[in-house]
């Protein structure tokens, strides 16, 4: 495994950062706040990515998709978390896009992907429920067998852009008990089925986020994702890797709120000094900025992990996503800090990324619980 | 076979024919290393396993051969150790001549100082010492007073080191000398070689709280030093001395990784809490344990990530002083957390209730926190990376 990235690789950076100065500046995605934007991001944007061709890096050239690897991915994901981008990356491509790549039947990736990968179709996934916190297997949704297929009830909580998705994939139990990691299915789901309803979630981030309720919605037996009762292999996988995905938006993130940072601490004068000549506040940039070198290695190794097929997979998602969410919320909060009175203004830009860290920290699993899951996966 | 899978089963052949077996066991103290010099007694293992891969150049892999060295290239230094790993064999020679002054005279010596001083460093037969600290220059280092005056051929030295590792132990010295008082502190200082055996040179040692006295006081009383044992320019030792805390700290940050095969908190754990057979029981420690897993991957990590990008070319600088501050702090923790996991047991000094490793914990604890002292302190470390990486104003 070489941790640097190639040439071509570092020309897909240099086009991503193009992109993402050009189209988005802090601004929009606060005028896209103010303006109560249901969406939380812009369609037209969505378009343009599509055409750049990234949301087809990851998936089979059949399929109308580039066929490369992680390592792009997370290229593009680093500067869209840099400039806080709220396209919805994360949920189409990783969560619900890789779930039909890897777990489809060829009927439903031919049916999905294309649509997806250029950008006509919007999907989201729907696993987490208000109790469950971050174990994808803790599952209430019940989907009943009747004689033409299968009927869903339940809630989903947090489900990434699902507002204004035109399908969702849901988990549901088909048997077992709520919390068994045998005995969830995977559906996927029109929105306008009967008996299905979305209610956007305001969360503070304001990035698109919803409740999806099922109350007894019908289900087609090839609705169903994979093996019924298997729904967990697939949700692993694509959990683990929408967890890695996110560290790399996380990365970015944090690298600008501490470039941001620096550039107020070489400016802001204090006792006639600027206050980046302050030890107290130097050896915390200094540290700020080991966080984030630590960061990039393990969100790295992450990405080329999942690119060299791994069983090493499960293990470098919670070492980065642990390591990140750590280094992303104490990047934010000593930022905060740092602007001293102007940093707890609305009107500074720094508090969209205290606000993104908390959101960030908490989707798949904080710090805390990835460090038990690798001891876990590591048998202590 | 290509050469490189070739080379690599020649290695191991010979590396099994060679390597005595007491010599693939775990080093338990730094004492059961083999430092050299010519004051060293070692057992007769020890001394047979320098010779044979000192014959080879295999205690300075990478030299080049006319100076004793292995002349090996970077893939097949790097077979070499991996190879010796997967035998768990120990390093042959160890110490400062290795790993600090031979990479500076190799990098900046004249032909003269590396035909003379390189060879015998390889061969274990000497051992060096720094004297860079005096007690007036810690960490402002250029601050040393130590002065050293043109007699004829030889530079007269006066003045006193402190902090000296190992000076009751080493043959010669690479010290930092006052050779202009009347210029700028960094303009003025010499870098010297210099043998511990001259006229004037006194040692005494100084106690550590671990118990062992590895340092010294050094005194200079009108030392002469021939002027060929300057290493660079008169008047140019800080660049050399900057050169070499390069080699230091990559040293120091790449001494503390835990090499000890599994996990050793791991291991501690299931030994010392009772009902950790299989997962440990005690929530606090199991999540102190993770923790530091997870922090010395990503730190090794990015070592190797440092490294990949030196093969591609890029030139290390200032950032690499975050491996001396991470490394050293992680090492820290480390030993820390195997007092804490260690409970009672780990506070024994000697005798009676305490094993062998138990004592060695104890004292490896304590010689731990010099880590952040040693080799530039941690707070010197994150003043270089918030002035040189960030930018940040004095
Ligand atoms: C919620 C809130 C309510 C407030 N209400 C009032 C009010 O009612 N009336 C009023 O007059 N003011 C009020 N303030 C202002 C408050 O007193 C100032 O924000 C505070 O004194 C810091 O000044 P500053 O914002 O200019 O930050 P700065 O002085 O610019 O400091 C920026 C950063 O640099 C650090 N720093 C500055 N100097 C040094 C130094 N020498 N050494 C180390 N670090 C240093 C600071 O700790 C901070 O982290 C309020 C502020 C807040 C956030
Ligand atoms: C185990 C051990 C082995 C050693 N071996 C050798 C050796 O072989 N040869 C040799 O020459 N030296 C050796 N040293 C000395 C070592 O390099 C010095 O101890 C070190 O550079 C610190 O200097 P000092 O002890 O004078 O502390 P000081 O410089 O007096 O520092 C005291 C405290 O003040 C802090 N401080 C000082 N300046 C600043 C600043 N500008 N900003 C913020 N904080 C600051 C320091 O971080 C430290 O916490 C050894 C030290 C130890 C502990």
């Amino acid at each position: 495994m070489e941790l640097i990235l190639n040439e071509e690789q570092q020309l897909l950076q240099d086009t991503a950062r193009e992109f993402v100065n050009k189209n988005s500046s802090l601004r929009r995605v606060r005028t896209l706040r103010d303006s109560g934007d249901p969406l939380g991001y812009s369609r037209t944007l969505w378009g343009e990515m599509a055409k750049l061709g990234w949301l087809g890096i990851i998936f089979p050239e059949e399929y109308g998709g580039a066929g490369l690897g992680y390592t792009e991915l997370m290229v593009i994901l680093e500067e869209l978390g840099r400039g806080l981008l709220p396209e919805p990356f994360i949920s189409n491509i990783l969560l619900a896009g890789n779930a039909i790549a890897i777990g489809g039947s060829p009927a439903q990736r031919q049916a999905v992907l294309p649509s997806l990968i250029s950008g006509d179709l919007l999907l989201a996934l729907a696993h987490q429920e208000s109790r469950s916190r971050y174990n994808p297997h803790d599952v209430e949704t019940q989907a009943q067998k009747t004689s033409s297929g299968w009927r869903l009830s339940g809630e989903k909580v947090h489900v990434l852009d699902g507002f204004g998705a035109d399908r969702v994939l849901v988990s549901a139990r088909t048997s077992g008990a709520t919390a068994d990691r045998a005995g969830m299915t995977l559906f996927l789901l029109d929105v306008h089925a009967p008996g299905l309803s979305i209610e956007r979630q305001w969360r503070i981030d304001s990035r698109n986020a919803a409740i999806v309720r099922l109350d007894d919605v019908a289900a087609a037996g090839d609705d169903v994702l994979g093996k019924v009762d298997h729904g967990s292999d697939i949700l692993d996988t694509v959990i683990d890797r929408a967890t890695i995905g996110l560290c790399a938006e996380m990365l970015g993130g944090m690298n600008a709120a501490l470039s941001m940072t620096l550039d107020y601490l070489k400016t802001r004068v204090q006792f006639g000094v600027p206050i980046g000549s302050f030890q107290a506040l130097k050896h915390r940039a200094a540290k700020m900025y080991i966080e984030t070198e630590l960061a990039r290695s393990a969100v790295m190794a992450a990405h080329k992990t999942i690119d060299e097929d791994s069983q090493r997979v499960p293990a470098l998602a919670s070492i980065a996503k642990a390591r990140c969410s750590d280094a992303f919320v104490l990047i934010s909060n000593e930022a905060v800090q740092m602007h001293g009175g102007i940093g707890m203004t609305d009107e500074h830009d720094i508090g969209f990324f205290i606000k993104r860290a908390r959101v960030a920290e908490m989707t798949f699993g904080t710090a805390a619980y990835h460090r038990n899951r690798f001891a876990e996966l590591q048998g202590y | 076979m290509d050469t490189l899978e070739q080379f690599r089963e020649e290695t191991r052949q010979w590396l099994l024919a060679h390597a005595p077996k007491s010599m693939c066991t775990p080093v338990r103290v730094v004492d059961d290393l083999c430092w050299g010099g010519r004051r060293a007694q070692y057992p007769a293992d020890v001394k047979r396993w320098l010779d044979v891969m000192a014959e080879r150049g295999w205690t300075a892999p990478t030299w080049p051969k006319q100076y004793g060295g292995g002349g090996l290239d970077k893939a097949e230094a790097k077979i070499l150790s991996q190879e010796m790993a997967k035998l768990g064999v120990r390093a042959p020679l160890v110490g400062f001549g290795l790993t600090m002054i031979g990479p500076l005279l190799l990098q900046e010596g004249s032909e003269d100082l590396k035909r003379v001083h390189l060879p015998p460093i390889g061969r274990g037969e000497i051992r060096w010492c720094q004297g860079y600290s005096e007690p007036g220059a810690g960490s402002d280092l250029a601050g040393l007073q130590a002065r050293a005056v043109i007699d004829g051929d030889d530079f007269v030295v006066t003045g006193q080191k402190i902090w000296t590792s190992y000076a009751d132990k080493a043959d010669w010295m690479f010290l930092l000398v006052r050779t202009d008082p009347n210029v700028r502190k960094q303009a003025g200082i010499t870098f010297l070689l210099m043998d511990m055996t001259s006229p004037g040179v006194s040692v005494r040692p100084i106690l550590l709280i671990s118990g062992s006295s590895p340092f010294c006081e050094t005194f200079l009383d009108n030392v002469r030093v021939p002027r060929s044992q300057v290493v660079g320019q008169v008047n140019g030792g800080w660049a050399m001395a900057k050169a070499l805390l390069g080699h230091e700290r990559t040293m120091i940050a790449d001494i503390f990784k835990d090499r000890a095969p599994g996990n050793p908190l791991l291991e501690l754990a299931r030994r010392y809490l009772p009902a950790s057979a299989a997962r440990i029981a005690d929530p606090i420690i199991r999540d102190r344990i993770t923790q530091l897993d997870m922090d010395a991957a990503c730190l090794d990590l990015t070592l190797k990530r440092s490294q990949d990008s030196m093969k591609a070319g890029h030139k290390p600088g200032p950032e690499t002083s975050m491996f001396k501050y991470y490394g050293t702090e992680t090492n820290m923790r480390r030993r820390e957390l195997m007092l804490a996991i260690a409970g009672p047991q780990g506070l024994g000094w000697e005798g009676a209730g305490f094993d062998e490793s138990e004592l060695a914990l104890t004292r490896d604890w304590l010689r731990s926190r010099g880590n952040s002292i040693e080799g530039g302190t941690s707070e010197i470390q994150l003043n270089i990376i918030a002035k040189r990486v960030l930018g940040l104003p004095d």
